[in-house]
């Protein structure tokens, strides 16, 4: 199955999502199995201010695009096309935001030698 | 036939060589041996033919290489109604106006691919460089392979507002062919053919829609009236001026009986009520013995439905014929003080005609002026430099 990337975009911080949108992030991979799709890895980014961007080998304080949204995390996953994949992403618990779904072109895990 | 190919392809670019192989094999097949019976179905199962043939070749290459997805039947855990609808155009016409694509792209792959238009004629169509659509085609079906947009026609319950994509780019589609923004022509007759083919394509293909029989009727009461649209030297004639003896009534009476069909669907959608008021305009003796009440009535449910800034203007025309001039600038001046309309040539036209029905020439000739700033087309310039010198 073709492979997508799902970013995540809330404006609600993490320590202030409501209980009930943490567990629904807890349980989505749940969800996206029983939908047919497969979650192949997820993760979640600290606040945009802990980041440090290089542009042509100048150290900038803050994320590399500033925008309003924040980027909160990114997970992969199977669907069977960009129809089965946006409604898996639409089941992505949001407080304030939204998803954006991406066509992964590669994905590699690189192995312990 | 580029429906019936790419299925087998799965490929856009390669479907669109593989029919274009098929051409030249036909020309020097039946130039040869004469024309088949069914010249349609021969080139059909050249181009598949040529289509797989040359992927048997590729296809060590193309492992990698995102192609356009059709699910294997395996693959499917619901059902979808295939069965209802066969035909490999449908499919075509959903993956070209996905919601996941701009509506410029939408409106470009569906010319170009569903409509077989020449991508050089489509930006003319739409007043772009040819290199300008070619990349916007190149970019959209890039989008269908690389995201995996599915060449399938959505299931029942995604299939009202996928439907609705498709009839609004079809929409769009006559629309622009009626009132070119710019350019000398008020009506790009080409444009306005493809758009009311594609209602008929979609008619035949699902005669059970309510929404499609409505394009279906609107559209050919716009191609009912379009002779009229220009008087002879090209200038814009209005509605209330327009030659109605010159209106081709079989269009308009089998527009009519498609209207009534979709008005018993328990709510008729936005389509089905443009149809019935066009349709209401094009059955009346004269402007002024139109059903205005009942048009009155089927905008209010429209504008309920649809609240668009430009409906809400169609409608306050309609309350100018049944309230009076006064009512009907109240309306309009109450969507000017909105905003909403802004830079959009119709709205200072249409308080001008209604301020020059109330005698406020000056005023009028003001908003003429105003309208006459906003529109860059020939017809529609002679015809407002024409009110103005007349308010």
């Amino acid at each position: 199955m073709p492979e997508y990337a799902v970013l995540i975009y809330e404006h609600v911080a993490p320590e202030d999502l409501p209980a009930e949108v943490m567990a629904g992030h807890e349980g989505l991979p749940d969800r996206i199995a029983e939908a047919g799709g497969r979650t192949i890895a997820g993760f979640a980014l600290q606040e945009p201010s802990t980041a440090t961007s290089i542009r042509g080998g100048l150290l900038t304080d803050g994320p590399f695009i500033e925008t309003k949204e924040v980027l909160r995390g990114i997970y992969l996953m199977e669907a069977r096309d960009l129809d089965h994949a946006l409604e898996l992403a639409g089941m992505t618990p949001i407080v304030e935001g939204g998803v954006e779904v991406r066509p992964l072109l590669g994905f590699e895990v690189v192995e312990d030698s | 036939m580029l429906a019936a190919t790419v299925r087998v392809t799965r490929d856009l670019d390669a479907a669109e060589e593989s029919v274009q192989d098929a051409y030249v094999a036909a020309l020097e097949a039946w130039s040869r041996d004469g024309v088949p019976e069914r010249p349609g179905a021969w080139l059909t199962t050249v181009a598949r033919r040529t289509a797989l043939n040359a992927m048997g070749r590729r296809r060590t290459l193309q492992a990698k290489l995102p192609l356009l997805l059709e699910p294997e039947a395996d693959e499917m855990d619901e059902p979808r109604d295939d069965d209802a609808i066969p035909d490999d155009r449908l499919r075509l016409v959903f993956t070209c106006c996905h919601p996941a694509l701009s509506q410029e792209a939408q409106v470009a792959l569906t010319l170009r691919l569903v409509c077989g238009v020449a991508t050089v004629d489509i930006a003319y169509a739409f007043l772009v460089a040819e290199a300008t659509m070619a990349a916007r085609l190149t970019r959209a079906k890039k989008k269908i392979a690389a995201a995996g947009i599915p060449y399938v026609v959505p299931g029942p319950a995604d299939l009202p507002e996928r439907l609705d994509a498709v009839l609004t780019v079809v929409h769009l589609l006559s629309t622009t062919a009626h009132a070119a923004p710019t350019g000398e022509a008020l009506v790009r007759a080409d444009l306005a053919e493809r758009a009311l083919d594609l209602a008929r394509m979609l008619h035949a293909l699902l005669p059970s829609e309510p929404e499609v029989a409505g394009l279906l009727a609107l559209l050919l009461v716009h191609h009912a009236r379009r002779a009229t649209r220009t008087d002879a030297e090209g200038r814009l004639a209005l509605l209330e001026d327009q030659d109605r003896s010159a209106w081709d009534s079989a269009a308009i009476a089998r527009a009519h009986d498609l209207v009534v069909g979709a008005l018993r669907d328990a709510a008729p959608g936005r389509f089905t009520l443009q149809a019935a008021i066009a349709a209401l305009h094009a059955q009346a003796p004269s402007y002024g013995e139109t059903d205005w009440p009942q048009i009155l009535a089927l905008y209010d449910e429209l504008l309920r439905l649809w609240p668009a800034p430009v409906v809400a203007l169609n409608r306050a025309v309609a309350v100018a014929m049944v309230e009076g001039p006064e009512a009907g600038l109240a309306e309009v001046e109450e969507l000017e003080e909105q905003g909403v309309l802004a830079g959009y040539r119709y709205l200072p036209s249409t308080k001008a005609d209604l301020l020059h029905r109330l005698g406020r020439h000056e005023e009028a000739a003001a908003a003429y002026r105003e309208a006459l700033a906003l529109t860059e087309n020939a017809a529609e310039r002679a015809f407002l430099s024409e009110r103005l010198d007349e308010s």
